[in-house]
């Protein structure tokens, strides 16, 4: 099972980077974590350039995507929603709407702020962007509130978020291999 | 259950035609009423010698009939019928019964894996001769249905309260029927 991993923080010492890369190191047994790296190169969304599958870097999100079995969004919170280049490669991934790579696809947003509330609000929105674009979003949360005090030199140390992180990833993962099975059975039909 | 209740129906097998039939929805949506059908579907009434009748209809989810493309593709989504992984809307009669004009379909419908037992009012008229010497029958049902009870719960809040979408269903069905 394959995983693709999506910080929508661009600082180079982000806290949700930092989160990101934690969850590759409690994935269950037999799945990996790809992070994609190429959120900055992508243009601002502009139906006139989406011409012969698009930009280059926004090329790359939708095969990157196509290509996972699962979608894991990191996000911080900027003014109560998501960041805008997050937002702007979702919305760049979400077309065609009919046929996106995202279609059907599970997907889990979790984030961490250096506020009280752990991104939750954006959070929130990350799910119901991705569950309009027709992803199967987990009703799964993991807020990580005061991200300065749980990460060390971009290392994740509390053991409670990399418990409870743990438990996203292996339910995002066993929702990929339930959607999996589920299109093997309709194919054997 | 499987049985069914003496009609009087001619026996014989009849088939919808895939042109002269119609299986629709309509939800209130605001404050307008919405309405979307399905261009594909199976209907297959069976009818015994002793008069009993059994109704057995299948739709694709992928024929959704909407008038905006993206939302044809958002219901097909899993906020909605998740066409991916529920690709069939099955209806298998248990029960049909007529009183004079009227007549009552009972049955386990299944959307997105849930089943649910409905009944719904109508009417049977026919049998007819058409044309070309076939034997024609026509089948009339609606029910409400409540779509939270088949996982289909997406709605969104309006401003000053209330929801966007209703939850009960009108689920409408005017089959033309071959006799085979």
């Amino acid at each position: 099972m394959r995983v693709l991993g999506i910080s929508g923080s661009l600082r180079r010492d982000s806290y949700n980077s930092g989160l990101l890369r934690a969850a590759g190191d409690v994935l269950p047994p037999g799945a990996e974590l790809e992070i994609f790296d190429g959120l900055k190169a992508i243009p601002p969304y502009d139906a006139d350039d989406d011409l012969d599958g698009g930009p280059e870097p926004v090329q790359r999100l939708r095969e990157a995507i196509a290509q996972a079995d699962a979608v894991l969004v990191v996000t911080p919170e900027y003014n109560a929603s998501l960041p805008g280049v997050l937002k702007n490669a979702l919305d760049w991934a979400s077309r065609p709407h009919a046929t996106n790579p995202l279609r059907g696809k599970p997907a889990a947003v979790v984030g961490a702020s250096t506020g009280m509330f752990g991104a939750v609000w954006a959070q929130a929105e990350g799910r119901k962007v991705l569950a309009t674009i027709g992803a199967r979003v987990l009703d799964s949360e993991l807020p990580v509130p005061e991200a300065d005090e749980r990460f060390e030199d971009g290392r994740l140390i509390d053991p409670e978020v990399e418990e409870r992180l743990g438990e996203v990833v292996a339910e995002l993962v066993a929702a990929a291999e339930a959607r999996a099975e589920g299109l093997r059975a309709r194919a054997a039909a | 259950m499987t049985s069914a209740t003496a009609t009087a129906i001619p026996a014989g097998t009849y088939k919808d035609d895939g042109v002269h039939s119609t299986a629709a929805f309509s939800v209130k949506h605001m404050l307008a009423t919405f309405r979307g059908s399905f261009a594909r579907f199976n209907a297959e009434l069976t009818v015994g010698e002793d008069g009993q009748a059994k109704l057995v209809g299948t739709v694709p989810v992928d024929s959704v009939v909407v008038k905006d493309e993206n939302l044809a593709a958002h219901l097909q989504s899993p906020e909605f019928f998740d066409a991916e992984q529920h690709p069939e809307i099955r209806f298998e009669s248990t029960e049909i019964s007529l009183d004079g004009p009227v007549a009552t379909l009972t049955g386990d419908l299944t959307i997105k894996g849930h089943t649910e037992r409905v009944t719904a009012q109508g009417s049977v008229v026919g049998p007819i001769e058409d044309p070309f010497g076939n034997t024609k029958l026509g089948l009339q049902f609606e029910t409400v249905v409540d779509r939270t009870k088949f996982g289909l719960n997406w709605n969104a809040p309006l401003p000053k309260g209330g929801f966007m979408l209703a939850n009960d269903v009108t689920l409408t069905v005017d089959l033309e029927l071959l006799q085979g």
